[in-house]
């Protein structure tokens, strides 16, 4: 991240900090709830972001890797253990060990390879949790909030917002840490020519299993949040639409930016929220059929729109003069 | 294990297995020579589907509505090509995934907007609605050995194309090295517009076989989708060979391991465990294969592209 990237971040975090104030004095408490989906989306599209955007890898699965952390809360919840201090580690490591496991067959591919291959693991998992009849199968299950000891108490709608956007917060400083390091310029170095890091005697393999297992298992934090969040888990968070919908936040945001896909992930699914609310305007019973615009908007944006939301801000400060890059 | 059954069981995985074909075919040769990962792929085959339900009901003829819905696929196959994807073929895949994503959403809805919300069944006429003992005591609907013949006559179809003509070395040509191809002096364009629309008349035939078997409804191609990718992976991309084999390999091994799997689990686990470990394991059992073949071949079995 440059400096007007930091910048916009710091300010868009405020302005996601502001928001349970707002909504209390406005009176519209729903839009807390609709916020913090949002950042819980973010957290997703950063991790997949830094793999994505930084490590030129074309994960088509990363939906897995949240379902798998939504599916720990889950299950510990069913079995009756709703302590988040046990759910939460667990979450992020069972997406690790997952994002490993997978990362390691994905990676010896490449390419279109890479990208289908990565479809393909994060479907089995799909049909998986599906044929679990155990948990739900098709249907899905209930899951009750984690508990924290009564240091947080997640049932509050504006302590597990704050709670969100601190999770959101860290990894983005994570994240932004990881890229400008040793690690970060490897695994960049990595997207830009692969052949001459391996040349310069780099294990590029191990570089970039490390960044995938790193993504996974934020991608997992955001599953357990997710989970908390609806208080219900199903295989639909793993559906293969779910992973080309993070992968849409991302490029709509800007991909290799880290805030981009925070602001991609705000714009998708506040078009996803009233964009049938808008067509209702011009035609009566138009709103249900949203996604016949929602599908041409995509095609425009990713033939014309170079670099996402976030370079719409970055020409802004550019034309006032202030875009040191 | 009953063989009689095993027998029957090796019949559908079959019959699945060359309707997979038939979606994988024109997927790998899209893959291969435009070097375009479409997603929209599976709307063709809805879209086949949708139409031959409509051109059935129109003419009242169930031959006379699926043999025009080959030309009307190929109409909206030739479309698609030239108003949205055209443009995507310098973009690298990241790009075409999600453009073609947006396809997917878009073709959806149209759907959803003409025909309804609705499941549509299509019902089969008499003479092809029986069964027939193949051996005796093996009942098997008509069918879907049609369904395994036409599939297995489109295949050979394909084969003859690309390995015996004109158009079929260019194919190849193009799969291994397209700009080449250009190069000297064929025109690329119309070319692409060809492959394209011919992959698409496959897969819709594909979703017209598959109409009267399931249900025809909005977003029946995407499961399939995943799986006709399955098939070009282990197949290796642009080979029409190897998307036959693989097809054929996941067909059978996901028919007959969803129904035996959870027997042969019985001999090992008790009964309880089986129950719940064997459809898990079957429904993921393709991908499992998927991964071991790439662990030994990471470019799938044939390869077309040598660069």
């Amino acid at each position: 991240m440059n400096r007007r990237q930091i910048w916009l971040t710091l300010i868009t975090l405020t302005l996601f900090a502001l928001v349970p104030p707002l909504t209390s004095i406005f009176g519209q408490p729903f839009y807390v709830d609709l916020m913090a989906r949002i950042m819980i989306f973010a957290l997703a599209a950063i991790s997949l972001d830094f793999i994505l955007g930084h490590g030129g890898m074309v994960s088509f699965g990363h939906a897995a890797y949240m379902g798998i952390g939504a599916y720990t809360v889950g299950i510990f919840s069913y079995y009756g253990i709703d302590n988040g201090f046990i759910q939460f580690p667990l979450a992020i490591a069972a997406a690790a060990l997952i994002g490993l496991i997978f990362g390691a067959l994905s990676l010896r591919t490449s390419g279109v390879y890479f990208i289908m291959i990565t479809l393909a693991f994060a479907q089995m998992l799909y049909f998986l949790a599906i044929s679990l009849e155990e948990f739900g199968g098709d249907d899905g299950m209930a899951a009750s909030r984690s508990k924290f000891a009564g240091l947080i108490d997640l049932n509050d709608s504006n302590q597990f917002y704050y709670l969100v956007l601190a999770c959101l917060a860290l990894m983005l400083f994570i994240l932004h840490r990881l890229v400008q390091s040793r690690f970060g310029m490897v695994i960049r170095a990595c997207r830009t020519n692969e052949k001459r890091m391996q040349a310069l005697g780099f294990q590029t393999y191990r570089y970039k299993l490390t960044a995938f297992v790193i993504a996974a298992s934020m991608c997992g934090l955001s599953g357990a949040l997710f989970a908390n969040l609806n208080e219900f888990v199903s295989p639909d968070a793993m559906h293969w639409t779910r992973s080309g919908e993070i992968m849409i936040m991302v490029i709509m945001g800007g991909i290799g930016t880290l805030i981009g896909p925070v602001l991609g992930a705000t714009g998708f699914l506040l078009l996803e929220e009233y964009l049938p609310e808008w067509m209702e305007m011009f035609m009566t019973d138009a709103g249900e059929h949203w996604a016949i615009v929602m599908g041409p908007i995509l095609i425009v944006i990713v033939l014309f729109g170079r670099g996402g939301i976030h370079a719409l801000f970055a020409r802004k400060w550019l034309a006032r003069g202030n875009g040191h890059g | 294990m009953d063989p009689l059954l095993l027998l029957e069981q090796a019949f559908n995985g079959l019959q699945f297995g060359v309707m997979l074909f038939l979606i994988a075919a024109g997927l790998t040769l899209v893959f291969g020579i435009m070097d375009l990962v479409n997603l929209a792929h599976g709307s063709l085959v809805m879209i086949g589907a949708y139409l031959a339900t409509a051109l059935v009901a129109w003419t009242d003829s169930f031959l006379l509505g699926m043999l025009l819905a080959l030309p009307a696929t190929f109409a909206v196959g030739v479309l698609v090509e030239v108003i949205a994807l055209r443009t995507l073929y310098r973009r690298d895949h990241l790009d075409q995934v999600l453009a073609t994503f947006g396809l997917i959403l878009f073709f959806n809805e149209v759907v959803r907007i003409v025909w309804g919300p609705i499941s549509l069944y299509s019902g089969l006429p008499s003479y092809l609605s029986g069964h027939v003992e193949i051996i005796p005591g093996v009942p098997y609907p008509v069918f879907r050995l049609v369904i395994i013949a036409v599939g297995l006559l489109v295949a050979g179809i394909i084969y003859g194309i690309v390995a015996h003509t004109r158009l079929g070395m260019l194919i190849r040509a193009g799969a291994s090295n397209n700009e080449m191809v250009g190069a000297l002096g064929v025109n690329i364009k119309s070319l692409f517009t060809l492959v394209f629309a011919l992959g698409a008349v496959f897969a819709g035939l594909a979703g017209m076989m598959l109409g009267p078997l399931t249900s025809v409804e909005p977003g029946m191609g995407e499961p399939l989708l995943i799986l006709a990718f399955v098939i070009i992976i282990i197949g290796g991309i642009g080979s029409i060979r190897g998307a036959f084999i693989a097809a054929i390999v996941v067909g059978m091994v996901d028919t007959v391991g969803r129904v035996f799997l959870p027997v042969l689990l019985r001999a090992f686990v008790s009964d309880a465990a089986a129950d719940t470990a064997g459809p898990a394991l079957a429904s993921m059992l393709i991908y499992i294969l998927m991964a071991a073949i790439l662990v030994v071949r990471p470019r799938g079995l044939f390869p077309a592209r040598t660069g």
